[in-house]
C-alpha cells in the first residue's frame, strides 16, 4: 500500500481546505476511500447508533498535481482509512499561503497520513511543517461496509433555498423542539414545521425549483400540491445546515414519504450526499 | 384569488388584528424585558402593553403604542393573556434578528378571543412563516401604585454613561445602592461585592444629566439580581428616568427609539430590599 500526493495551486488548497472543513463540520470520524481517480468520504452508521449515512466525493484530479497510489492488491487498487476529518483540517489549516502541500501515507509508530506543508519565507530557507494524522487502515473483508448507498424511489426532489437564510430558521426552530418536519411537493413548495404543547411554526417556500424526475413513468398520478413529508432530528439538520463553508451550486431534497430524507450537495466537482435518519411517526 | 378574500373575511373574527412591516420594531423592545419566560400581554385601543414579573419584586412594561402599527384593530376595551415570551420572541425573530438592510420582515399579528391562540405571521421575501402560540389564563399583575406626586427624587439623563456603569455592576454584591441628593455626590451607584466596595459617582451638571429634580436625600438598596435584567433595556434606550418615592420604590423608564426613529418606553419598577431598621419602625 502506497499513497502520495501534492497539491500545489494555491486555489486547490485553499478548496481543498473548504471541502475538509465542510466534512469535519458535519462528521467525527470516516473513511476515507481513496482510489485512482477519487477520495470518498465515507460515513456508514449502523441504525443503532444513528442510521447517518454519507458518502462524499472528491476527483482528485480537481486538487492534486501529483498523484501517486497502489492499493492493496492489482485487482482492489484501493486503500480504505479510518480518520477524523478534524485532524486533516487542523493539519493543513496553516497552509493557506503553503508553496505546496504533500500528502503521504506513512508507517511511523502507527499509520499516519503525514501532510508536509511548504511556507514561504522571506529568506532562502524554507519553512517545513509536519503534521502526522494518525489513520487506522480498514481491511479488505471490511470493504463491503462502505459501499456508496443506493438510492430508492423518491416520492419528491426539490431544489433548496438559499442556506443562509434557512440556517436561520432552523436554528431557531431548535429552539422549540427537537424534531422538525420537511415536506415538498412537486409545485416547488417547500415546508418545514414544528410543533410543540405551546406553539406550532410552519414556514413555506415556493416557486422552488423541482430537478426534472429520471423516471417519470411510475407515478405520474401523484397529484402536484401532494405533500410528501418526513420528520428529522432538527439538530442534526441544523448541524449539516451551518457545517457548510462553501456555498453549494445545488442542494438537492430528496424525500420518501416518511421514510427517507436525503441531501444531494453539488459544488463544482465535489458531490456529497447525506442520508438523515427519518424519526417514526 | 379564493385564498385572499377568504383571508379577509376571516380577519373580521379577530378581537385583535395588527401589522406592521418591520418585525423588529417589536421584537427589540420584547427583548428589553425578557428575563422570565411568561409574559402578560395587554391589548387595548392605544397599543399593546406587556408585562413581565419576577419575585413579585420587579416589574417590567413594554408599551408599543398603536402609532408604531400600520395597521391596528382592536374590537374590544381591553384584551389580555398570558403568553410564553421566549417562544414569542423566537417566532418574531424566526428570519433572524440582526438587521439586513433592504431586508425586512412584516408581521401580522391575529388573536380571535379568549381561549384563543396568538397567530403570527410573517413575511420575508416571499417566504411565510405561519405560529400559532398557546395562550394562558391571565393572572393579576403587580400594582406599586407608584405615583408621580410621590416622586422625591429624580434625574434625566443619557444612557450612554449609565451603560457602562450597569454593564460592569459587581455581580458578586447582593445589592446596588443607590444615593441621590441635592447635594454632592448626587447620585452615587454602591456595590459591595467579595473584592470590595466600589462607588460610581455621577456629578449633576454633567452634559450626560438633561435634568436634575432631588428635594432630599435618599440611600436605597435594591437587589441587583433584580436590576441587573434591566441592562438590556438600558443598552437599546437613548434615554433614562430614574425616580425614586417616598418608600423607596424604584422606577426606570427608558425611552427607546428605533430605526424609523420611533419612540417606545420601556419601565422598571423595583421594591427596595427590606431595610433593618426600617422594619421595625
Amino acid at each position: 500500500m502506497r499513497f502520495r500526493g501534492k497539491l500545489v495551486d494555491i486555489s486547490c488548497i485553499q478548496h481543498f481546505t473548504r471541502v475538509l472543513g465542510t466534512i469535519s463540520k458535519i462528521i467525527k470520524s470516516c473513511v476515507l476511500r481513496i482510489t485512482p481517480t477519487t477520495w470518498y468520504f465515507i460515513l456508514s452508521e449502523k441504525v443503532v447508533s444513528g442510521g447517518v449515512q454519507i458518502w462524499c466525493e472528491l476527483p482528485q484530479g480537481h486538487f492534486f498535481d501529483e498523484y501517486a497510489m497502489d492499493g492493496v492488491s492489482a485487482e482492489d487498487n484501493e486503500i480504505y482509512l479510518e480518520v477524523v476529518p478534524e485532524n486533516l483540517v487542523k493539519a493543513i489549516r496553516t497552509a493557506q499561503a503553503a508553496k505546496w502541500i504533500k500528502i503521504k501515507l506513512t508507517k511511523k509508530h502507527a499509520p499516519c497520513l503525514t501532510v508536509e506543508v511548504d511556507l514561504p519565507t522571506v529568506s532562502a530557507h524554507s519553512r517545513l511543517v509536519v503534521h502526522d494524522v494518525p489513520v487506522s487502515v480498514v481491511p479488505h473483508r471490511m470493504w463491503p461496509d462502505y459501499q456508496e448507498p443506493e438510492l430508492p424511489q423518491f416520492d419528491v426532489s426539490i431544489c433548496m433555498p438559499q442556506i443562509k437564510t434557512l440556517r436561520n430558521i432552523v436554528e431557531k426552530m431548535k429552539n422549540l423542539n427537537n424534531c422538525l418536519t420537511l415536506a415538498a411537493n412537486y409545485n416547488g413548495e417547500l415546508k418545514l414545521s414544528v410543533s410543540t404543547d405551546m406553539v406550532s411554526v410552519s414556514t413555506h417556500y415556493q416557486d422552488l425549483v423541482n430537478p426534472v424526475r429520471r423516471d417519470m413513468g411510475s407515478d405520474e398520478d401523484r397529484e402536484p400540491q401532494a405533500f410528501s413529508e418526513a420528520k428529522i432530528d432538527i439538530r442534526r439538520f441544523a448541524q449539516f445546515l451551518s457545517g457548510q463553508q462553501v456555498i453549494p451550486n445545488r442542494v438537492i431534497c430528496n424525500i420518501v414519504h416518511k421514510r427517507v430524507v436525503h441531501f444531494y450537495l453539488q459544488h463544482e466537482d465535489v458531490s456529497l450526499q447525506y442520508f438523515m435518519p427519518v424519526i417514526a411517526t | 384569488m379564493a385564498l385572499s378574500t377568504q383571508q379577509s373575511n376571516d380577519d373580521d373574527q379577530y378581537v385583535l388584528l395588527a401589522k406592521l412591516d418591520n418585525v423588529r420594531h417589536v421584537s427589540t423592545i420584547l427583548k428589553a424585558i425578557h428575563f422570565k419566560e411568561i409574559a402578560t400581554l395587554f391589548a387595548s385601543p392605544m397599543g399593546l402593553k406587556v408585562t413581565v414579573e419576577d419575585a413579585k419584586c420587579v416589574q417590567a412594561n413594554a408599551f408599543i403604542q398603536e402609532s408604531i402599527f400600520h395597521h391596528y384593530i382592536i374590537k374590544e376595551e381591553q384584551v389580555n393573556f398570558k403568553i410564553n415570551l421566549t417562544v414569542l420572541l423566537e417566532c418574531l425573530t424566526i428570519f433572524g434578528s440582526s438587521a439586513v438592510p433592504g431586508v425586512s420582515t412584516s408581521l401580522k399579528m391575529c388573536y380571535a378571543g379568549y381561549g384563543c391562540p396568538l397567530l403570527l405571521i410573517l413575511e420575508e421575501d416571499g417566504v411565510l412563516t405561519d405560529c400559532s402560540i398557546k395562550t394562558l389564563e391571565p393572572d393579576e399583575v403587580l400594582d406599586f401604585n407608584f405615583l408621580s406626586t410621590n416622586v422625591i427624587n429624580k434625574i434625566i439623563m443619557k444612557s450612554e454613561c449609565l451603560k457602562e456603569a450597569f454593564s460592569e455592576l459587581d455581580m458578586t454584591s447582593d445589592v446596588l445602592q443607590i444615593l441621590l441628593s441635592p447635594d454632592p455626590p448626587y447620585f452615587r451607584l454602591s456595590t459591595f461585592g467579595n473584592s470590595g466596595s466600589t462607588h460610581s459617582d455621577f456629578p449633576k451638571d454633567s452634559d450626560m444629566v438633561e435634568s436634575f429634580q432631588c428635594t432630599q436625600t435618599q440611600t436605597n438598596r435594591y437587589k441587583i439580581s433584580l436590576l441587573k435584567p434591566s441592562v438590556k433595556a438600558l443598552t437599546l434606550s437613548a434615554r433614562v428616568s430614574i425616580r425614586i418615592d417616598n418608600r423607596g420604590f424604584l422606577s426606570l423608564q427608558y425611552m427607546i427609539k428605533n430605526e424609523d426613529g420611533q419612540v417606545c418606553f420601556v419601565e422598571y419598577y423595583c421594591s427596595p430590599d427590606e431595610d433593618v431598621d426600617e422594619a421595625e419602625h
